[in-house]
């Protein structure tokens, strides 16, 4: 046999792609997980469309999954695949346009025929020619004939032999990559387990013949090496931001002594926090499914009346139908947190990709003088951290704040080290203690917080309410008290910069160009900046995680560049807010609204143009 | 230790009442104040929540936990208030407007779930707060600043709501019989699960005598039936008349007549999960039949706060993960030396 072409790489990226029933987020999670575990750093992110089902064969019907890992730090799930698992030929045609030079197709040559072809509207019968893919390595691999044949003494249907096809390309993935199978098997035994010792047998069978396969044929398949990443010392987990959201929010409730609530309706990509924090009846969380997105906020801020931890979750078409609750927050400052996993927009828009355009909803889309906090969450990871951060705020200052990730952060995932609770800040409610001088708008002198007094403690006993209101909460219509109170609100979000810490500057802490971005674009900025500084540029990142109110020190920072670069997810929605907020630059723009990321190339082009200018 | 006991004092507010004199609420207000301090229940156990509307301003004259909330949102808030907190009594203020327009999705599924709260439905047939526009349950044809030539809508009648949402409790009463009212909020508050009462008040400003002919004193008797659980569905003047069930249908019967004996009148069973004949009741309208007040439907159901409570305590027997830093360490986790 001939010595097998190996190929060392820092990172890889692949990119699993196929019908969006052919199982390629579990295919692409379970690699991921494997490639952790082996000490890799890694990123994904997950490209579904939002029909569960379009029709078969079709590109409006491909799901994809794409991981990134390596032997160093990995900020970003890649710009472009090395290597490509594509189910069937609409999968090949969907995914050209995200492959490396010179990469590495593998695709079921039993998938590719005539009446595919037609399915995925190629003019030929020559996908790869039709696409310009052939500097590609091409490797057709049976998949679907192997699949069957490993299968065909079990005495299964042939629709359930199809269904474990994604093994097979799992395990010749895993060999290609050098990854054991050690984990996946024991994830495919646990989650069929007793239950299902047919399909356990069937899965475990193909992910092996698939792996083999990959053995056997190694004179046609290069093998990349990519050696575990130097990472901090320490216990990891692989996250993605939805869970780390749930966690965050679970954690500060824990930490403040109180009892969380969630109160919200289903809606893609933030659904999974709301399931994430179902799952914790062990934690004593109280999650309710409400009948709407507006219940869902209602509910969540009457158990903030009543003395919970209360939480509600959303996307921004949901994010829209809890405004007017979100105003009666405001107005009544109760403690309360709105997480919004954004999406592309307007409207209904594109349900499964990523964008950063609701940035300008969070802050103003009510009706009124109606200031929150607004934070922004960076990585799949650090989603923990900003929602226990939200929670802190919101307990601490009696306000609501609504935390922004998006769809890129909620379903990508990374290795994250585990934080025990001792490391975390303490989080102190500010519950109301003295009865015979309580009032339920007296204030903190510093903070403007208001006392937070729970219903069903003696001596207490008070009305609060969407009307405008003096300080014992009865309602006034005086003219100069509307006044001072509508100042006092934005004041007392204004006045939670203590609790915000200072930007920092990555790379050049002075120089030609500042990149700014805020929240789920922070993988990719990074990376451009790091590759930007090894060409010699004069670059730095100002990333953003804290809105409003905004870090005490931007202007500082922003004195310190020539030109400042805002690079995010939508048409300008953040250069809008710093050209009112921080006035005095020049603020260059670089926007994308495709419901995809930033690729590290294209935020490069964009910051040499503005160098060259 | 003797029990405290409270008055109709210990739940008012140092809030002067804005409503218009002559309003249906105040006597409703009465009523709920009297209930609560019939209770026994200290005013810190209370909470009241509402949406917006005229009604709506009831919790401002309460002395207990009050929010007054945003407009049909009432029930969604006061479910929040109730999960996190079972211990606490929970009443809800709302309209026609409030409660069956703007709210309608939070009040049928605040039924559907039987949460335990207090909800009352305050139907005057009109908005008022905005002045005079029909709402949702503004009988057909009826003219309103919005239906100046008649409305050209079926209105809702809210005990088909609740029943339709597979409702466990549901009464009527009205503005001007304080004792009644009393008596179904009595009821209400003892119900586990949510409780609809449905108030018929009037309008001084805009609907002014909207339910007159229901309680036009000349004819009350024959219009009014009052259904009390395990009592004959008796009425009229001289309590001659009955509710029998003839050839299958509900019939307004009169005994000594065609046969008739007290032994063919219905016995009312407020209490039967079957909610057929608690709807007939529901339904029964002037002309051809009497209203139907009283408790008409209380039936036991599992309470989703309760229910709520119990999971949690089931799971939390037998958990593995106790506490945060138990969940971080959970599942499939690996460390780097």
């Amino acid at each position: 046999m001939k010595e097998a072409k190996v190929i060392e790489l820092e990172e890889v990226a692949i990119r699993f792609s196929g019908d969006s029933g052919d199982g390629m987020q579990l295919t692409g999670t379970l690699f991921s997980d494997a490639a952790a575990l082996m000490g890799n750093d890694i990123s994904t992110f997950p490209d579904y469309p939002s029909e569960i089902r379009a029709p078969q064969g079709t590109v409006a019907g491909v799901s994809g999954f794409q991981v990134q890992f390596g032997g160093k730090q990995i900020s970003h799930p890649g710009d472009l695949a090395h290597v490509l698992v594509a189910m069937n030929p609409a999968a090949v045609k969907a995914n050209a346009r995200f492959m490396n030079p010179g990469g590495t197709i593998i695709y079921d040559e039993d998938a590719f025929n005539e009446k595919n072809f037609r399915k995925a509207a190629f003019a030929t019968d020559d996908p790869f020619t039709e696409l310009n893919l052939n500097d590609m390595v091409r490797i057709g691999v049976p998949i679907t004939s192997l699949t069957q044949e490993s299968l065909k003494d079990l005495g299964l249907d042939n629709k359930s032999i199809l269904r474990s096809k994604n093994m097979l390309a799992l395990g010749l993935v895993c060999w290609m990559f050098n990854r054991p199978l050690d984990y996946i098997e024991k994830f495919i035994r646990n989650k069929f387990g007793k239950k299902n010792p047919l399909v356990v047998e069937s899965n475990l069978r193909v992910l092996k013949a698939g792996y083999n396969y990959g053995y056997n044929l190694q004179f046609t398949t290069p093998q990349y090496l990519v050696n575990p990443a130097p990472i901090q010392p320490g216990i990891y987990r692989n996250i993605n931001g939805n869970y780390s959201t749930a966690w965050g929010l679970i954690a500060a409730a824990e930490k403040a002594g109180l009892k969380l609530f969630v109160g919200s309706y289903p809606i893609t990509p933030a659904t999974e926090i709301l399931q994430a924090l179902s799952e914790r009846k062990d934690l004593g969380v109280k999650s309710f499914q409400a009948e709407d997105e507006i219940a869902g906020i209602c509910t969540a801020l009457g158990a903030a009346f009543a003395g919970h931890l209360a939480v509600t979750t959303t996307s921004g078409p949901g994010f829209a139908l809890k405004s007017e609750a979100l105003g009666l927050a405001v107005m009544a400052e109760l403690p309360l947190v709105v997480v919004d996993v954004q999406r592309g927009g307007p409207s209904t828009g594109l349900p499964t990709k990523t964008e950063q355009s609701d940035m300008l909803q969070a802050l103003y889309g009510r009706n009124g003088e109606s200031p929150v906090v607004v934070l922004a969450a960076s990585t799949p990871s650090d989603c923990f951290w900003y929602a226990y951060k939200a929670a802190k705020i919101a307990l601490e200052r009696m306000v609501p704040v609504v935390l922004l990730t998006d769809g890129f952060l909620g379903n990508g995932s990374e290795p994250w080290k585990v934080p025990t609770m001792a490391e975390l800040p303490e989080i102190t409610p500010r519950l109301a203690k003295d009865s015979a001088n309580y009032k339920p708008y007296a204030r903190d002198p510093k903070t403007l917080a208001r006392e937070w007094a729970i219903p069903g403690i003696p001596g207490f006993a008070h009305r609060i309410g969407g009307l405008e209101k003096s300080i014992t909460g009865n309602v006034s219509h005086d003219p100069d008290n509307h006044q001072i109170n509508c100042e006092i609100r934005e004041n007392k979000v204004m006045r939670v910069i203590d609790m915000v810490p200072d930007l920092e500057v990555y790379g050049q802490d002075s120089g030609e160009v500042l990149i700014v971005s805020w929240g789920g674009t922070y993988g990719h900025t990074l990376s451009a900046v790091t590759e930007m500084r090894k060409q010699g540029k004069s670059v730095g990142l100002a990333h953003f995680n804290y809105i409003k109110p905004l870090p005490a020190n931007v202007a500082d920072v922003f004195s310190r560049f020539k030109k400042i670069i805002v690079c995010e997810l939508n048409l300008g929605q953040f250069a809008t807010f710093l050209r009112s907020t921080v006035p005095g630059f020049e603020y260059h723009q670089f926007n994308k609204v495709k419901g995809l990321p930033f690729t590290v190339s294209e935020i490069s082009e964009a910051v040499n143009k503005i160098l060259e200018a | 230790m003797e029990a405290i006991k409270y008055t109709i004092k210990d739940f008012k507010s140092e809030n002067e009442v804005r409503w218009c004199p002559g309003c249906g609420d105040y006597a409703i207000m009465n009523a709920v104040q009297r209930v609560m301090a019939d209770a026994g229940i200290p005013h810190e156990q209370y909470a009241v929540i509402s949406g917006i509307g005229c009604s709506s301003r009831f919790p401002y004259y309460m002395s207990t936990y009050g929010f007054h909330t945003i407009h049909g949102r009432a029930m969604a808030v006061a479910s929040g208030v109730k999960c996190a907190n079972p211990g606490l009594t929970v009443w809800v203020a709302t309209g026609d407007g409030d409660a069956m327009a703007i709210g309608g999705n939070h009040f049928i599924h605040l039924i559907r779930r039987n949460i335990d709260l207090n909800v009352i439905v305050f139907n005057n047939k009109i908005y008022g707060l905005t002045k005079g526009q029909y709402s949702p349950t503004t009988d057909r044809g009826f003219k309103t600043k919005t239906s100046p030539y008649g409305t050209i809508e079926d209105p809702f009648n809210p005990g088909q709501l609740v029943i339709g949402a597979g409702g466990t409790f549901f009464a009527r009463s009205i503005d001007g019989n304080l004792k009644m009212s009393q008596e179904v909020f009595a009821e209400a508050m003892k119900h586990k699960g949510t409780s609809i009462v449905e108030v018929l008040q009037n309008c001084m400003i805009y609907n002014d005598g909207v339910h007159d002919q229901i309680t036009d004193p000349a004819f009350r008797a024959e219009r009014q039936i009052i259904l009390r659980h395990g009592e004959p569905m008796i009425f009229g003047q001289n309590s001659e008349k009955g509710l029998a069930i003839i050839k299958g249908k509900l019939k307004v019967v009169t005994i000594g007549e065609n046969g008739i004996t007290p032994d063919d009148i219905l016995v009312h069973d407020a209490l039967e999960p079957d909610p057929m004949l608690h709807l007939a009741l529901i339904n029964m309208n002037l002309p051809n039949f009497p209203v139907a007040f009283g408790v008409i439907r209380s039936v036991a159901s599992s309470v989703y706060d309760e229910e709520m409570s119990v999971q949690i305590g089931e799971v939390q027997k037998t958990r593995k993960i106790t506490c945060m830093d138990d969940l971080l360490m959970s599942g499939n986790t690996w460390e780097v030396k």
